[in-house]
């Protein structure tokens, strides 16, 4: 009996629960590419058609547009992908990329052509087929000169898409790129129907499980099933209705009452509470996701790797995990790949508390003591703004001063985050080594939180984006997670659990943990028990 | 006349001072607007398209000369092949907070009134002691707090309410009243109190008249003296003070609506605010501006109505 096995006969025969069920396979090596779909209740109901389903989320604004450009929230990301379209790819529970409108895809041996068939009698939601060309105006939307697509740099290596005789899209990058499948499952790049190149987004009639009838931006979305979709059975709710209450109270309190069956965003802090009612169940999620603290490498004193070391040692992230986070999560090691992700490793020494090791660090940058000033707000990440003051505690005992300084949450990502020296940042993760490290981590990226510059890092995450899969590719990633660890500027506090609630008068069978919230396919993969 | 052209004014400078206030907002615009990834070029551009670029006095009597004619301009998410009109993202809203500010002013006007006209008969009763300590309690705890304890025993604990009020153009009277009910009886619960103790200390204030006290060695009974007589007298300020409460059911109801997700203009304006969709953060606070203004303007007119001995104002004045 292997150990994961233990763990789950344990959870079956009721000698754990859940939480430390979860807790016990995420610190089992090797069982972290288990989804956490076999860790939720024994078992499930077997799936059932009809019901209308409300969705009660704390995202959603009256400035929302069904523009894939950009969804800002879950609510448009539920809406505009999870509800409302298809990509050519998504990732499974394994993290794989698996084809969705896409039947097969294959590359040639340089990485730099890939063919993408699509599968046999797709149709819009309107009736009108799925045409190769719809998806190459559908890509090309998103790389238009006046185009503010989020997607828009990831899709900077394409050169040429085209759409052959056969219905086959190839796409033409400039360089070979293995991991190219994964950018095509990114939630924006979904299928919408064109005329003449140009996409009609605006109607949101697309490809997914689910057809737009009312769509009052801030406010509901109404949808009916799609009843053309292509996966078999999908979706099991006739209707279903997504409800923007940001109001957290407001939200859990709408579960409470019924009047909808499924709340994120919860309050970390009653979550007990609201666990012990019998018709609630709360779902973790185990996933890409982190929550860390972002130094800018170019800001004094940060600019000096001693100094970051000293504070990567300083935190106690088994404290702020069990007090923050509830223990939905798992401590980070300052390495951003998750460890379920293809190619992880655990860069060795772990960095720990340890305040001796910590004041060694600053002693090698030439310093006794040192003040900081950390910049948080609510935004930054849930509980941040505790996490914050208990790493003041934590340092104080390495003689480090942490000034913990509140921010107000609006206008945070413009006039703090990037600007500021040490702030509270997150991320949702990304399913591969090389889409994670091109996004965040890499001198040019957009999103280079940290602004870490190494010349050595870029040359590796060039060499490694058209290396077929095997040890190579695997040797190349160990060294360039081991790099970011030690050199990085990013303390990573904790990998976070997406964690939902929902009424026990819906159910669900194996989730998967990327995209957040089971994909976003709630509303076409749950159904009423 | 005077009050309407001092009522204009007003106006007018309080759209100037929304004007500076939002234009003090911190953060580009633009960039909140468009995205962490839009490029340099694109920002350029669509400060260019909503005239970010211009200054400041020349997109104000633009602003101010459009919304006088009732044109309020396009939403900052206002894209080509999705217009979207400031006037059509208000007016949905601003039906609905009329809606539950009417619901909650049929139920708060006569319960502050009578509650008021009993206390005042019963003064210092037990009734007097009890009315006054609960409508003391409701309007000192915050509204939120307030709509937190109703949502609480009225959906949690007996379900009798939602505790979302979320309604659309489609919803049924009798849904759409139940759906309300909560929003409402928090607001009945924090405006009645002000408006109950104006009518309670103005009709005692009359009941200290000499005419009073004749019409008491009349004989007439303690009902009678108080709504034939004392009541039509302490009119005005008690006017005065439901309009005010009216206007605050209108604009004071952002956090009512926040809590019980209620899609009306107070919503809308937060979601704005945070959004820097500029043009329905102006247009909002000119719609609550002009409400204030509008009822305070009614509750003189009123006032003066009331008492008609205020309008012929004689030499040496009235009183």
């Amino acid at each position: 009996m292997s150990d994961f096995e233990k763990w789950k006969a344990l959870l079956l025969g009721g000698a754990l629960n859940r939480r430390d069920f979860l807790a016990g396979a995420a610190a089992l090596a090797g069982t972290a590419g288990l989804s956490a779909g076999l860790a939720p209740r024994a078992a499930h109901a077997e799936p059932k058609r009809g019901g209308h389903m409300r969705l009660g989320l704390g995202s959603g604004s009256t400035n929302d547009t069904l523009n894939p450009w950009n969804y800002p929230d879950a609510f448009t990301t539920m809406l505009g992908y999870g509800c409302l379209g298809n990509c050519l790819v998504e990732v499974d529970a394994e993290g794989n990329a698996v084809g969705d409108l896409a039947e097969s895809f294959a590359a040639s041996d340089d990485q730099k052509t890939w063919t993408f068939r699509l599968r046999e009698g797709l149709s819009f939601h309107d009736g009108r087929p799925v045409r190769a060309e719809d998806v190459v105006a559908s890509i090309r939307f998103h790389m238009t000169p006046e185009s503010t697509s989020a997607a828009k740099s990831l899709l900077a290596n394409i050169t040429d898409i085209t759409a052959t005789e056969a219905g086959e899209v190839v796409f033409v990058l400039g360089d070979g790129a293995t991991d190219f499948p994964y950018f095509l499952a990114t939630v924006l790049l979904v299928i919408m129907p064109s005329e003449g190149g140009v996409v009609d987004w605006q109607s949101g009639i697309r490809t997914g499980p689910f057809v737009l009838e009312e769509f009052e931006p801030g406010v509901r979305a109404k949808l009916r099933r799609f009843e053309g979709y292509h996966k078999p059975g999908l979706p099991y709710a006739d209707s279903c209705e997504l409800l923007s209450i940001p109001d957290t109270t407001a939200r859990t309190n709408a579960l409470l009452s019924g009047d909808v069956h499924y709340v994120d965003r919860l309050d970390m802090r009653t979550l007990g509470l609201l666990g012990r009612k019998p018709d609630i169940r709360i779902l973790n999620i185990p996933g890409y996701a982190h929550y860390y603290f972002s130094m800018l490498n170019d800001v004094p004193p940060f600019d000096d790797p001693n100094v970051r070391m000293a504070l990567k040692y300083a935190i106690d992230r088994e404290d702020i995990l069990a007090k923050v986070l509830q223990g939905y999560g798992s401590v980070g090691n300052d390495n951003p790949i998750a460890a379920s992700v293809k190619y992880a490793v655990d860069p060795q020494p772990v960095h720990s508390y340890d305040p001796d090791t910590a004041r060694e660090w600053l002693k090698k940058s030439g310093l006794e003591s040192l003040t900081v000033d950390l910049h948080v707000a609510e935004v930054g990440f849930p509980g941040c703004i505790d996490a914050a003051v208990l790493f003041k505690e934590h340092a104080a005992k390495a003689g480090i001063d942490i000034n913990v300084i509140r921010e107000p949450s609006d206008g945070y990502w413009d006039n703090v985050w990037l600007k500021k020296g040490f702030c509270a940042t997150y991320s949702d993760g990304r399913p591969s080594c090389d889409w994670n490290f091109s996004v965040f981590y890499a001198a040019d990226a957009a999103w280079n939180d940290s602004r870490w510059k190494n010349a050595e890092f870029d040359a590796m995450l060039a060499e490694g984006r058209a290396l077929p899969d095997g040890e190579e590719r695997a040797a190349l990633y160990a060294k360039m997670q081991d790099l970011v660890q030690k050199d990085g500027g990013n303390i990573i506090v904790a990998f976070n659990d997406f964690v939902c609630a929902h009424s026990d008068a819906i159910d669900h069978g194996a989730v998967v943990g990327f995209p957040l919230s089971d994909g976003y396919r709630i509303t076409s993969r749950w159904w009423f028990s | 006349m005077s009050r309407l052209i001092l009522g204009l004014m007003t106006l007018v400078l309080v759209s100037a001072l929304i004007f500076m206030v939002v234009a003090l907002l911190p953060g580009d615009f633009a960039r909140a607007i468009l995205g962490p990834n839009a490029t340099p070029e694109t920002v350029a551009a669509f400060r260019h398209e909503v005239g970010l670029d211009r200054p400041a006095l020349a997109r104000y009597l633009e602003w101010i000369s459009g919304a006088v004619r009732g044109d309020f301009g396009l939403s900052f998410s206002s894209r080509s092949g999705n217009t979207r009109t400031v006037a059509e993202m208000i007016l949905p809203r601003f039906r609905n907070t009329l809606f539950l500010a009417g619901f909650a002013a049929l139920m708060a006007v006569p319960l502050a009134i009578t509650l008021g006209v009993l206390s005042a008969l019963y003064r210092n009763s037990w009734l007097d002691r009890t009315v006054n300590a609960m409508t003391l309690t409701s309007i000192s705890l915050p509204e939120f707090f307030v709509a937190y304890l109703l949502m609480f025993f009225f959906v949690v604990k007996i379900p009798l309410f939602y505790s979302l009020a979320s309604v659309d153009a489609g919803t049924p009277l009798g849904e759409r009243l139940l759906r309300t009910a909560l929003p409402a009886l928090t607001l009945v619960l924090v405006t009645v109190a002000h408006m109950m103790r104006m009518v309670r200390a103005s009709i005692i204030a009359v009941l200290a008249s000499p005419y009073i006290e004749m019409a008491r060695l009349k004989g007439l009974s303690p009902a009678r003296i108080i709504l034939r007589h004392a009541l039509p007298n302490a009119w005005a300020p008690i006017v005065s003070v439901i309009a005010v409460n009216l206007a605050y059911l209108i604009v004071g109801v952002v956090v009512v609506e926040v809590v019980f997700v209620y899609p009306g203009v107070g919503q809308l304006m937060v979601d704005a605010v945070s959004k820097r969709d500029v043009p329905v953060v102006q247009a909002c606070a000119l719609i609550f501006a002009a409400t204030y203004i509008l009822m305070n303007l009614a509750a003189d007119i009123l006032t003066v109505v009331s008492n008609p001995r205020l309008l012929h104002p004689k030499e040496g004045g009235v009183r």
